[in-house]
């Protein structure tokens, strides 16, 4: 448990220290990303690996939080009204998405909130008085806290941070919660769990609300780091990219879809100034991951340290090695 | 008043009459064994009982209450506990995570979203005790994925009686046991106190026979024969279904 803390302290102290790293504005909005969206994937994972629900539609949340954002500010409004009514209403869209996707479980489920995050992408792209369309919405102004100005990419950069250390707080609060263990009850065994007094849906209904805030905050983060939202934000890509996120760094982990987030965004923005098919390079990624680590990049490399490690110590594994290999009754890594 | 009563009860799915006007009361205490051949209807009448299936006629009733129409997880909170016949159990969490799910499934905790669960001594310490009731107090910590099948099954009761329920269905709790692990079974169902009723299906005449103290045979989802045990055992309908013609 300590070496886990251990690793949180070194962590955090890792990005407060990066901006004073590496100074160039080019990295430092690249981190920005990539705390912004493993927000996002954060979201994703609360379904996708503690509900056992794979949503394809998620972008959809995340942007009519921005939306919602561009069009408050639009009409005259100032940042804090905005992003409260972001908020609301991220949640109120959530409460509708849910209540159509909960309908049912597995293949369909996801075949359901994949429609649903099109019809919002078209919504987007055709309700062209409220989006304007395909052209987009410019939001012009960051909000400046406590006369702290987000303008520069520093500035950003800490509020982005501070915001995904509280999205984190609250997911490891959460998954270690009664509530997040009867959200994995109904992932493993929603039959027993239904049979033990647990209302299954109700509960899947809480994470589907609080997996759609985060998509929210995201969202919110997104439309302000961009200073513009158009329905490509929102498009399947964007919720398959989510997806992977969660999935390629480890479902049902805390740290996971930071990791993910990480690799998708560092090789779009990175990897793509060098290789023209940066797709592929993302692609090829995936397949190793699938491969070599098909739980997730964090589980995996956490599972390849301790073979090293005992290795280099040069004794077989016992059971109880096995057994620590997956955490139980808390926050897994 | 019987504990748990059953009033014409009948489900078909599609064509295939499953359930077909079944009755059945159980005094409360009591300890009653529902027996037949394999496609006999039993764990069907199991899933009629607890609200897992909808009946398409007929009444169920709880202490008198009818529950006919209540969600099977509200039954859960009106003193019915059930096992399965196929070990369903959460395989990545410890004994003691299982047996704390089951003490969480009736505790307004269960909706708490902000507390640690680890932190919570007092469920931790009932939990303790239920697997301590079925011996297995000693080995909470171990994944229930590095557990033998009758160290499941035994989780399985305990989870069940955790909930300190007014009836106890068990589908088949020795099915796929060891003669040894059937042993520890049959003694852990014996010293179940007597303010719990028990309703056990069992495939195997022989096997629960002296536990139970009236049987009920179901054949093609009717009622055949119910009595007690000898009353049954010497009924020649008995010997019809079970031996053939």
């Amino acid at each position: 448990m300590s070496s886990r803390r251990a690793a949180i302290v070194a962590g955090i102290v890792v990005l407060v220290a990066l901006p004073f790293v590496i100074s160039e504005d080019y990295y430092i909005n690249i981190a920005s990303q990539i705390l912004l969206y493993a927000i996002f994937a954060l979201g994703i994972d609360v379904l996708v690996g503690y509900a056992g629900l794979v949503s394809l539609g998620h972008a959809g949340l995340f942007g009519i939080a921005a939306y919602i954002v561009a069009n408050v500010l639009a009409a005259g409004y100032g940042h804090t009204v905005a992003i409260v009514a972001a908020l609301i209403g991220g949640l109120i869209a959530t409460a509708g998405f849910a209540a159509v996707a909960l309908r049912s479980v597995g293949i369909t489920f996801i075949m359901i909130t994949l429609a649903l995050g099109e019809i919002i992408w078209g919504l987007a792209y055709r309700w062209i008085s409220v989006t304007n369309g395909d052209n987009g919405i410019s939001v012009t102004t960051r909000p400046a806290p406590f006369g702290l100005s987000l303008a520069s990419p520093r500035g950003f950069y800490d509020a982005t941070l501070i915001v995904f250390l509280l999205a984190m707080a609250a997911m490891a609060i959460f998954v270690s919660s009664p509530l997040g263990a009867a959200l994995a009850g109904t992932r493993d065994q929603p039959r027993r769990m239904n049979a033990l007094g647990y209302h299954v849906w109700m509960i899947r209904f809480l994470a589907f609300l609080f997996s759609g805030f985060l998509s929210s905050v995201s969202g919110i983060l997104f439309v302000y780091y961009n200073e513009f939202i158009s329905p490509q934000a929102l498009a399947l890509p964007a919720s398959a990219a989510g997806l992977l996120m969660a999935i390629a760094g480890g479902a049902g982990t805390l740290f996971g879809p930071v990791v993910g987030s990480a690799l998708v965004v560092i090789v779009q923005n990175v990897v793509s100034a060098y290789i023209t098919r940066w797709n592929f390079m993302l692609g090829a990624i995936f397949v190793a991951i699938v491969v070599f680590m098909p739980e997730g990049l964090v589980p995996g490399s956490v599972r390849f340290g301790r073979a090293i490690w005992r290795a280099a110590r040069g004794r077989k594994p016992t059971p109880s090695d096995r057994a620590s290999a997956t955490p139980i009754g808390g926050p897994r890594l | 008043m019987s504990a748990l009563a059953v009033k014409t009860l009948s489900k078909s799915f599609g064509g295939l009459r499953v359930t077909t006007n079944v009755n059945l009361s159980v005094e409360p205490g009591e300890r009653r064994l529902i027996i037949g051949p394999n496609g006999a209807g039993k764990t069907t009448l199991f899933n009629l009982i607890t609200g897992e299936l909808a009946p398409d006629s007929g009444a169920v009733l709880l202490f008198d209450r009818n529950i006919t129409r209540t969600a099977s997880r509200k039954r859960a909170h009106l003193g019915m506990a059930r096992t399965y016949q196929i070990i369903t159990l959460f395989p990545r969490d410890t004994i003691l995570h299982n047996a704390m799910l089951a003490l969480l499934g009736l505790s307004t905790l269960r909706w708490n979203p902000f507390t640690r669960l680890s932190r919570q001594q007092h469920l931790m310490a009932r939990a303790r005790a239920a697997l301590g009731r079925v011996g297995l107090e000693h080995m909470a910590g171990r994944p229930l994925a590095e557990t033998s099948y009758g160290e499941k099954r035994r989780v399985e009761i305990a989870m069940a009686l955790a909930q300190e329920p007014r009836v106890l269905l068990l589908d088949e709790p020795f099915a796929g046991l060891s003669i040894d692990e059937r042993r520890d079974v049959r003694e852990l169902l014996k010293s179940i106190p007597r303010d719990v009723t028990v309703i056990m299906i069992e495939h195997d005449m022989d096997t629960a026979l002296d536990l139970v103290d009236r049987i009920t045979l179901l054949h093609f989802g009717e009622v055949i024969v119910e009595g007690t045990r000898a009353e049954v055992v010497a009924d020649p309908r008995t010997r019809e279904v079970y031996l053939g013609e």
